[in-house]
């Protein structure tokens, strides 16, 4: 902390108490952001531990293996995987302090997020179309639960990467919109890496069952 | 038409409000007048827009810690009201005799009292002190997050609100305070009760979360320089540990009470009896929050202990960095020993042995702490002002409930005095005694730092001594009872020679009572007597951490110069090196600026939350859909700081120098 030479006043004793001028606090928007992820990765916790205690309780309706469409998932995946390297893309055009190439690529992310989503959508309308309901057993009560939580998440991701958008259109790259990319940034990775457990835990183990 | 009532107002009708209970018809009257009153006089003295400016919107930490401190007070009258309504039932309702209180409402009773004094007295008082306290002790001028800290205050209050709401509108839940399934499914409790109950909860679940982010990156970032972890003083460092906690505890209960939820709304099958559910899964969930939640209550309780014991004894705590130790050796095994809860679930001998051994080994630590505070206090000059008759009266009280905490570790004693009323009587023992205590103390404590003056002492001693006394006759009894096999959330007894005890019980909690009247009694009398009572230094104690070395109350700003730590008695280091009040050199302060988003978001989400517990569908997708907006409006606020200037720095700075003089 800087000792401005401009202070008149010397303290008593070989201490010096205050810290005269400027006292920057770090920002501890990251931290705090990061600190929201993990608390969110509790809740995430909370699901695949109760996924985990109800994944085998069928109620003489449908397993997974019976349900689980593999080729569709993997899609969705795909979809979900390519959104974090574009995202990726996003921040390094940020570092470079371009603005239409952090919007692009931004975009890109989105569309691919709404893909990722739209395709969740039509694999939740397709079981239950064919009866496999989160009312069927608790099973599907478990899988609606914890995939479509997931779902949500995305959902809102999307909305705030379009609010960022705007932001970003109207105040460019400023030191609050890049620290909100970095947050958002953070936000999508870790639903990616949760998806990363979702397809393991739910999609290629329910598939083996 | 029938259809459009439904589509706007879902379940609610005027039979949904309570008209055949005399008992809550009277309460609302009166609740009415009261309001009215208050409302009317805010209006006629004019106050409605300082309210608004000064204290609604204000995101400054000591201000909302002051209102945490305020809906925590108004909530344990509503939550004491309960007990003493139903130790009046219990003291009646033997043989023949009926008592006053239906059993259908007296079910509600028993949970409200137990969902109030937990979620909405014992958490704001603990989250309002830390709130006031911890900025100012790491010489820090607000928390990191200031706007979420407000919006934190407000979603508590917002699930306050919906709680009282219970009591007029429809009715509260009559499951116990945890709403264990299948009591609460849709299939037994097909009613609102509760729906008031998870909404409430959720509500308020995310402001506390909020301010346990809030509080670990304050603490973690903003340290004053020369601060390191082990110079912390210990009221920070059990704050820190309980926000971790909150950090680590709160998404759980979010996450089960969804889980509830969509059992009950969407017919989903976790916790049902058919289709594949599993009741049990709920109580595991409920209690990997609800442990932890204990040791978030006490955890900065012991900091408080530790901070009156030190100052009083005008001494440095003893065995500092055992108590830091101690005290996050606590926050780990608190996760380890949710099991105890229900032993007689039938996990088996070894499950069981190992969450009794978990459980034990915590009164290790806990027990270190007590012989540092009598270590801190052996040899040191006491001064027995009335914050130390609240210390001692805790150390002896909570050794007690500590013990029987023990007792119940041992799962073949728990398989004999599971549910029983020696269990009620061992977490009051450990709440009251500590925490309530603990909070009292910490008033008495901190209130001249607040307001300027001193809490008058001889209300204070009244005050204590009711609760003492008091404590030990309400809960002394229910041991008794315990052992006597006497099971708890009874509304009748057939045997009469159970009666005596709950006599006696009576007699406790109507002195606790007046133990509460003589705490109102005296902030009346010291606020009628602040010109005498009054302290111009800041430091009435002889303090030994930062926040006394502020004016009290202490400027906006906090530190008009961020303060350099050398020492762990921070305060007290710089009085004994001749540190002088500094007079010039002073700069403008970088300051947030107040809103309304947090009172705004709060509000729509209890309208949303009312909604949803009433089925009213079209509300609450307005409501929603409203909240998304007022939220997503909000990020596009980016001038949300001001500096106060120079001058007004130095202005209020030249008056502290001139009162120090």
């Amino acid at each position: 902390m800087s000792h401005s030479t401009a202070t008149p006043a010397v303290q008593a004793g070989q201490f010096d108490f205050l810290v005269k001028g400027e006292h920057h606090v770090a920002n501890g928007t990251l931290l705090g952001f990061w600190l929201y992820l993990m608390s969110d990765c509790l809740i995430f916790a909370a699901l695949f531990a109760t996924y985990g205690v109800l994944s085998q309780n069928y109620a003489g309706g449908p397993s997974g293996a019976d349900l689980f469409d593999l080729p569709l998932v993997a899609l969705n995946t795909s979809f979900l995987l390519f959104s974090s390297i574009t995202y990726g893309f996003a921040m390094l055009q940020m570092q470079q302090r371009k603005l239409k190439g952090t919007m692009i690529w931004l975009a890109i992310t989105g569309v691919f997020g709404a893909g990722f989503l739209g395709l969740e959508l039509y694999e939740f309308y397709h079981l239950l179309h064919q009866g496999a309901g989160p009312q069927r057993s608790a099973f599907l009560s478990a899988f609606f639960t914890l995939v479509g939580t997931h779902g949500l998440h995305v959902c809102i991701g999307i909305i705030w990467l379009v609010t960022l958008l705007f932001q970003l259109r109207k105040h460019g790259l400023t030191t609050a919109n890049r620290r909100r990319l970095f947050c958002l940034s953070m936000f999508w990775h870790f639903l990616d890496v949760v998806w990363i457990g979702v397809f393991t835990i739910v999609y290629l183990m329910g598939s083996l069952s | 038409m029938s259809d459009l009532s439904t589509l706007i107002f879902g379940r609610l009708s005027l039979d949904s409000i309570p008209f055949h209970d005399p008992i809550l018809i009277a309460t609302f009257v009166v609740a009415a007048l009261g309001g009215i009153a208050l409302f009317g006089a805010l209006t006629y003295y004019k106050v409605w827009g300082y309210l608004w400016n000064e204290w609604f919107t204000s995101i400054d930490h000591k201000r909302i810690g002051v209102m945490y401190m305020i809906l925590g007070l108004i909530m344990l009258l509503r939550g004491f009201a309960d007990a003493i309504m139903m130790r009046i039932h219990q003291a009646m309702a033997f043989g023949e005799a009926t008592g006053y209180l239906p059993p259908d409402h007296y079910d509600q009773i028993f949970t409200a009292h137990g969902v109030i004094m937990i979620f909405f007295v014992a958490m704001p008082f603990v989250v309002g002190l830390m709130n006031y306290i911890v900025p100012l002790q790491i010489g820090a001028r607000d928390v990191a997050f200031p706007f979420l800290n407000n919006l934190s205050f407000w979603m508590t209050s917002a699930g306050a609100a919906l709680i009282m709401v219970s009591l007029f509108i429809g009715e509260f839940a009559k499951s116990g305070w945890l709403a264990y399934p299948p009591l609460t499914g849709i299939l037994q409790s097909p009613g609102v009760g509760v729906d008031y109950y998870i909404w409430s909860l959720q509500i308020a679940g995310v402001g506390t979360l909020l301010s346990g982010i809030n509080f670990v990156v304050t603490i973690v970032k903003m340290r004053a320089p020369g601060m390191n972890m082990m110079k912390m003083p210990i009221f920070t460092w059990t704050a820190l540990c309980t926000n971790i906690l909150i950090v680590a505890a709160f998404p759980v209960l979010t996450a089960v009470m969804t889980l509830l939820s969509l059992d009950r709304y969407l017919d989903m099958n976790f916790f049902t009896n058919d289709l594949g559910g599993n009741a049990m899964m709920y109580v595991n969930l409920i209690w990997i929050w609800g442990h932890p939640e204990v040791y978030i209550l006490i955890l900065p309780i012991f900091g408080v202990f530790s901070e009156i014991v030190s100052t009083y004894s005008g001494k440095r705590l003893f065995g500092y960095s055992s108590m830091v130790y101690a005290t996050l050796v606590i926050t780990i095994l608190s996760y380890l020993v949710w099991l105890h809860h229900f032993f007689t679930m039938g996990s088996g001998a070894t499950v069981n042995s190992f969450f009794g051994i978990t459980t034990m080994i915590i009164s290790i630590p806990t027990g270190a702490k007590i012989f540092n505070w009598l270590f801190t206090m052996y040899r040191g000059r006491i001064q027995f002002e009335v914050p130390m008759l609240w210390t001692i009266g805790f150390m002896i009280t909570f050794v007690i409930g500590g013990m029987t905490g023990v007792l119940l570790a041992v799962p073949p004693a728990d398989f004999v005095l599971h549910n029983s009323l020696f269990l009620i009587a061992h977490f009051h023992n450990v709440i009251i005694g500590g925490v309530v205590f603990g909070t009292f103390a910490a008033i008495t404590f901190w209130y001249p730092k607040v307001t300027g003056y001193k809490l008058e002492p001889f209300w204070g001693k009244v005050s204590f001594w009711c609760w003492f006394i008091g404590f030990y006759l309400a809960f002394m009894p229910l041991y008794m009872l315990g052992f006597m096999g006497v099971t708890r959330r009874m509304s009748h007894f057939d045997d009469p020679s159970l009666q005596i005890w709950f006599q006696i019980a009576l007699g406790g909690a109507v002195l606790i009572g007046m133990g509460i009247i003589a705490f109102l009694v005296q902030l009346y009398v010291s606020y009628k007597r602040r010109d005498s009572l009054r302290d111009e230094t800041g430091d009435p104690w002889g303090g030994r951490t930062l926040e006394w070395s502020t004016s009290s109350p202490p400027p906006k700003y906090n530190f008009a110069f961020t303060p350099r730590v050398y020492d762990l008695d921070a305060w007290w280091h710089m009085k004994s090196n001749g540190f002088k009040h500094a007079t010039d050199g002073f700069m403008p302060i970088h300051m947030p600026k107040n809103t309304a988003a947090g009172m705004v978001i709060s509000g729509l989400s209890a309208a949303f939350g009312f909604a949803m517990v009433w089925h009213m569908w079209l509300i609450g997708g307005l409501t929603f859909a409203a909240l998304m907006i007022a939220i997503i409006a909000h990020t596009f606020n980016y001038k949300r700081d001001y500096y106060i200037p120079a001058e007004e720095v130095e202005q209020v700075e030249s008056k502290r120098t001139e009162v120090l003089a």
